[in-house]
């Protein structure tokens, strides 16, 4: 452990900085978990492995001549109709059924697809160079990559598009009505199978923009997906289902812990920490609403 | 009735110390299935009858395995000097030596994991449902990642546990940690059904059914959960230390804390015999590690898709298990008395 961070100030800094340009990423990734939980009532375990898929096109682009950047349009366009079939496969099977069967069916899905990706891409840490260069703060003391700059506005772009789509729409206020009283969407008209099919396949190309950006931004490899699964899912449970603002801003605080974790405690106790940090929001929720004889439902 | 399951349990106990001779070439793996049956068995108590499903008994089963094997070597010699030495052995332990380590290592392996549950119990235990799922999912990774950066258990290029001794060769290895295996699930199977026969089953079936009507019938579901999560520990983590000692090489996240292998596969496998029955998670074992091996063998490199295939398969189109199309086929043999004539009318209806 080094405490160089607390010595040097820009250090702190640059990892705020960091750490909020993340977070919008995040953010992102876990308003699409938010949205299949509140309107489907499934947790979705492979999410992250969507997130690494939607990478995979991006990077695919890269090699083959193509800007990467052109993966933020193209990789939602296949992710959507991947989720789609994968909500036709599998996913329409469990969404009325116990949580626990959808955690498990989509944790088979996430070790399907991880393997998937293991034979199609190859084992190798891999990055889609973007050649947007960097851009230098405060006397060249903290450095931001342009391309992380550019990821976040991107998601910020697509997150408010969506909202308008989601208030706007047919669809979306089909979405809505579902997510609120699924009965009685049905009984109005509103093709509930459709909805779900609709939900699911936003959501993958949710994954899809976030993956295409991160595969700009950081690094992609098949077995990085759970991390993503686990940080979307804690956002959610800290900020609570439809809370938009609430999801952003504890995308952000996720953000900027893990780059002081990585400060810290050194990279290799990054996932760790982020797996800890779940652990201790949960058993914190725990305790507060146990003060009210209540539980988390 | 009782004749008849004498009869079943002397077949299976006389077979279980016959096996290694009989298929003198299985023995490696009739020890896995062996452990696999007591990882089932233990998942059982928490998920099938007591309704919180838990991915996180794999913790209990890697801390098992690095104690074990922590405390082989530093009863006599210093861990760190062993652990940095990784492959080349520097020091060699005696019969005696390597023993005695063995029994004190799977004391310590079994209690410690207990402890561990009993403390954080009240903490995770308080979460429902699918909370306790994915926080317990989180335990297992966060321990992989922690372990996996701790410089004195291998930290990254992971731990060598003692050789076996020089008495036998590989032949008495084999039988050793066979017979090592086959008495930890003999000790399971009799405590777990000896628990099943209590009133402490009855009160984790409350749990499960409704927590909140058990807690107002008067029960303290908390202390019973905790026990409960105790006990799968206690057998989770010797357990662990066994398949330490076999597989003679531990990694934190490919072996030890191995969430995508070991801890699914507890889920697994007692979903496929039968949730909430005592013989589902040993038959579930038993099929699961058969069609594991054969797929592992002839499609290799494939194993993960099959994995998951199965995984989504098992989950969606078989969740009642075997024990439970048993029971919907053959009621009579589970003791339920069907009424012959509404038996009829229901298949007409069909």
């Amino acid at each position: 452990m080094d405490f160089m961070v607390f010595q040097y100030p820009m250090i702190s800094v640059q990892a705020c900085l960091d750490g909020i340009l993340l977070g919008i990423l995040f953010a992102l990734i876990a308003y699409g978990m938010a949205l299949q939980w509140g309107v489907m009532n499934i947790i979705n375990i492979a999410q992250g492995d969507l997130v690494i898929l939607g990478g995979y096109i991006a990077y695919f682009m890269y090699l083959y001549g193509i800007h990467p950047a052109w993966g933020v349009i193209v990789a939602p366009i296949i992710m959507y109709f991947i989720g789609v079939g994968l909500y036709k496969l599998v996913i329409n099977k469990v969404v009325d059924r116990d949580l626990f069967i959808s955690i498990l069916a989509t944790f088979g899905i996430s070790i399907l697809f991880m393997q998937l990706m293991n034979f199609a891409f190859g084992a190798d840490v891999v990055l889609a160079n973007s050649g947007y260069g960097t851009t230098f703060l405060f006397d060249s003391a903290v450095v931001l990559p342009n391309s992380k700059i550019f990821s976040a506005f991107i998601s910020i772009l697509f997150a408010i598009c969506l909202v308008i789509y989601m208030k706007k729409s047919k669809l979306g206020r089909a979405i809505r009505a579902t997510a609120q009283n699924a009965r009685a969407a049905k009984i109005l008209g509103v093709d509930t199978e459709k909805v779900y099919a609709a939900t699911f396949g936003i959501n993958a190309a949710l994954c899809g923009v976030a993956g295409a950006l991160i595969s700009i931004t950081f690094t992609i490899h098949p077995y990085m997906g759970l991390p993503y699964t686990i940080r979307s899912f804690m956002i959610v449970i800290v900020a609570g289902l439809g809370n938009l603002p609430g999801v952003a801003l504890s995308g952000m605080g996720l953000g900027v812990f893990e780059e002081f974790a990585d400060y810290i405690l050194g990279t290799e106790f990054r996932i760790g920490a982020v797996f800890l940090l779940l652990v201790l929001i949960l058993v914190y929720r725990r305790f507060k609403l146990s003060r009210k004889r209540e539980y988390l439902k | 009735m009782i004749n008849k399951n004498f009869i079943l349990y002397a077949a299976i106990l006389v077979f279980g110390i016959t096996a290694p001779f009989i298929f003198p070439a299985f023995k490696v793996q009739l020890s896995i299935l062996c452990v696999l049956i007591v990882l089932a068995l233990t998942w059982n108590i928490q998920g099938g009858e007591m309704g919180y499903n838990t991915f996180g008994n794999i913790l209990f089963y890697g801390l098992g395995m690095y104690l074990c094997a922590s405390v082989q070597v530093g009863m006599f010699f210093p861990l760190a000097e062993w652990t940095e030495s990784g492959g080349e052995k520097t020091f060699v332990h005696t019969p005696v030596q390597f023993f005695q380590g063995m029994a004190v290592g799977l004391v310590v392996a079994a209690v410690v994991p207990t402890i561990v549950a009993g403390l954080i119990g009240y903490s995770i235990l308080g979460l429902r449902g699918h909370y306790f799922a994915i926080c317990t999912l989180g335990l297992g990774v966060a321990a992989g990642e922690i372990s996996g950066g701790i410089e004195i258990i291998g930290a990254g290029q992971g731990f060598t546990t003692p050789p076996f001794p020089d008495v036998g060769g590989l032949e008495a290895r084999g039988e050793f940690f066979y017979f090592l295996s086959f008495l930890a699930v003999v000790l399971t199977f009799i405590a777990v059904k000896s628990i099943y026969a209590t009133r402490f089953k009855l009160i984790l079936n409350a749990i499960r059914d409704n927590e909140d009507k058990a807690e107002a019938m008067g029960i303290q579901t908390m202390k019973y959960k905790i026990i409960g999560w105790m006990i799968s520990a206690f057998f989770c983590g010797l357990a662990g230390g066994i398949m330490g000692g076999l597989v003679g090489y531990i990694d934190s996240t490919d072996v030890a804390f191995d969430g995508r292998e070991m801890g699914v596969f507890m889920v697994l496998m007692a979903i496929l015999g039968g949730k909430g029955t005592l013989w589902g998670p040993v038959i579930g074992a038993t099929v699961f590690h058969i069609f594991k091996e054969g797929f592992w063998t002839f499609f290799l490199g494939w194993q993960y898709v099959a994995l998951g295939v199965l995984i989504v398969v098992i989950v969606i189109y078989f969740p009642e298990g075997i024990m439970g199309w048993l029971r919907e086929k053959y009621p009579e043999r589970f003791g339920e008395v069907v009424d012959e004539a509404d038996r009829k009318a229901q298949v007409e209806l069909k």
